[in-house]
């Protein structure tokens, strides 16, 4: 299956505008440039900018516009665009089939094809088309979609300001006050819950994907529990970030579905909620089990099991692996308070 | 450079943020020092098979096969011994 867009990098001279910056510094954006923006900005699609031109002078076109906020991480200067769009993938953290390119040149889409092969690549003259295409068109769009970009914005002053930190890492993420809020999953999540199992590929215990109304089932049913949980920090919230389904067993707990978005990864709170889960079992005298399934795009799941102190059962689950929980030391981060409104 | 310093090197350029005068030995638990997290440790495992061009098994994917530099290096030898046989 081809996978939904998480992010569109633009080309700029005769894709976003008529015309080459270098040759006329009058260049006009192509009819409807803002609206478009504007609408795959709308459903949580981010853009980006992959060109071969001056910096400064390209962004001077954008903010003279009044689109320069729409995109993230723009790349514009003059090496190739294979390596603008490597960057652009290492910044959002997003796999790379979930990439489209448009160019107007076929020797840039062939050269970006050329190196990723799973580039969605389009030619300039869809443009005014794209926004109607299926892989433009995500399932469900939720006020987490809505706010993506101003969260990755965020995101981006966080880490500058980390980066500029003079002291210890673990000073700089306690004055973060990051709270992890802890909550069972209600009616009002179930779209974003859906679209969280769609869009996590890399922090996913199963890859599995659910539907809202098969999430609304487990919501109600004795036998499971689902929860949400959300981080919060001094910038703002990160948002709806992770989700854990739980199967209850007369002996143990068993973690049918865990996942955790990859914008957060960095926080380990994946971690954090692996032990948490290991807590809640341990209060209550049972043992902890969990699925695991390579999806070949999911080995970080393992590792953060495996480093979790959970080990191998040897067992199979329908085609899940099953990983038991080992009693170990563990090392809980200082810096994160957890909020739990679990009962 | 040796196994342990092109490890070693890695961990350093890689933590975001470090104080400028701060050591750790080759012995020093690195997730103890809470240095690390799943992430960082990822990356960590990509670098080790493509730096010395091993693949590390589900099996050796462990807390300890990790957690210094000196036992990284010791994974990696013993990794690399049973590619030359």
């Amino acid at each position: 299956m081809k996978k939904t867009v998480k992010c569109l990098v633009w080309d700029l001279d005769n894709t976003l505008w008529d015309g080459t910056l270098l040759e006329s510094p009058e260049v006009k954006l192509k009819q409807g440039i803002p609206e478009l923006l504007r609408k795959l900005d709308e459903k949580g699609i981010i853009n980006s900018i992959a060109s071969k031109n001056n910096y400064q002078d390209a962004m001077e076109v954008l903010k003279k516009n009044n689109i320069s906020e729409y995109f993230l991480y723009p790349e514009i200067h003059w090496n190739a665009k294979s390596v603008s769009i490597a960057n652009i993938q290492k910044n959002l953290n997003i796999g790379i089939d979930t990439i489209a390119f448009i160019d107007d040149q076929d020797f840039e889409r062939h050269e970006v094809s050329s190196v990723h092969t799973d580039v969605y690549c389009l030619d300039a003259k869809e443009y005014a088309e794209l926004h109607t295409y299926e892989r433009f068109n995500p399932g469900v769009i939720t006020e987490d979609a809505r706010r993506r970009r101003h969260l990755y914005q965020e995101d981006l002053r966080r880490s500058q300001d980390e980066k500029e930190f003079q002291g210890p890492k673990e000073e700089f993420l306690a004055g973060l006050n990051i709270e992890l809020l802890i909550t069972p999953a209600t009616e009002a999540d179930l779209t974003r819950m859906e679209e969280l199992t769609i869009r996590t590929n890399q922090l996913s215990a199963t890859g599995k994907t659910y539907k809202s109304e098969e999430l609304h089932a487990y919501m109600n049913c004795d036998s499971h529990r689902l929860m949400v949980w959300e981080l919060k920090d001094k910038y703002g919230s990160y948002g709806k970030i992770g989700l854990v389904l739980l199967k209850l067993l007369p002996n143990r707990i068993h973690i049918e579905m865990i996942l955790c978005s990859c914008r957060v990864m960095s926080r380990g709170i994946g971690t954090v909620m692996l032990q948490y889960l290991a807590a809640l079992a341990c209060k209550k005298n049972k043992k902890l089990t969990a699925n695991y399934r390579d999806t070949g795009k999911n080995r970080i799941m393992y590792l953060a099991y495996k480093f979790a102190s959970f080990k191998e059962s040897g067992i199979y689950e329908d085609d899940c692996m099953v990983m038991e929980y080992t009693m170990n030391e563990q090392f809980v981060p200082a810096y994160i308070k957890i909020i739990d409104h679990v009962k | 450079m040796n196994i342990a310093g092109k490890i070693r090197e890695f961990i350093q350029e890689n933590l975001v943020v470090w104080e400028d005068d701060i050591s750790f030995s080759d012995t020093d638990n690195i997730f103890q020092l809470g240095f690390v997290n799943s992430l960082f440790a990822m990356k960590l495992l990509n670098f080790v098979e493509i730096e010395f061009d091993i693949k590390i098994e589900n099996n050796e994917i462990e807390l300890v096969n990790f957690s210094s530099v000196a036992n990284m290096e010791r994974l990696v030898k013993s990794k690399l011994m049973q590619a030359h046989e």
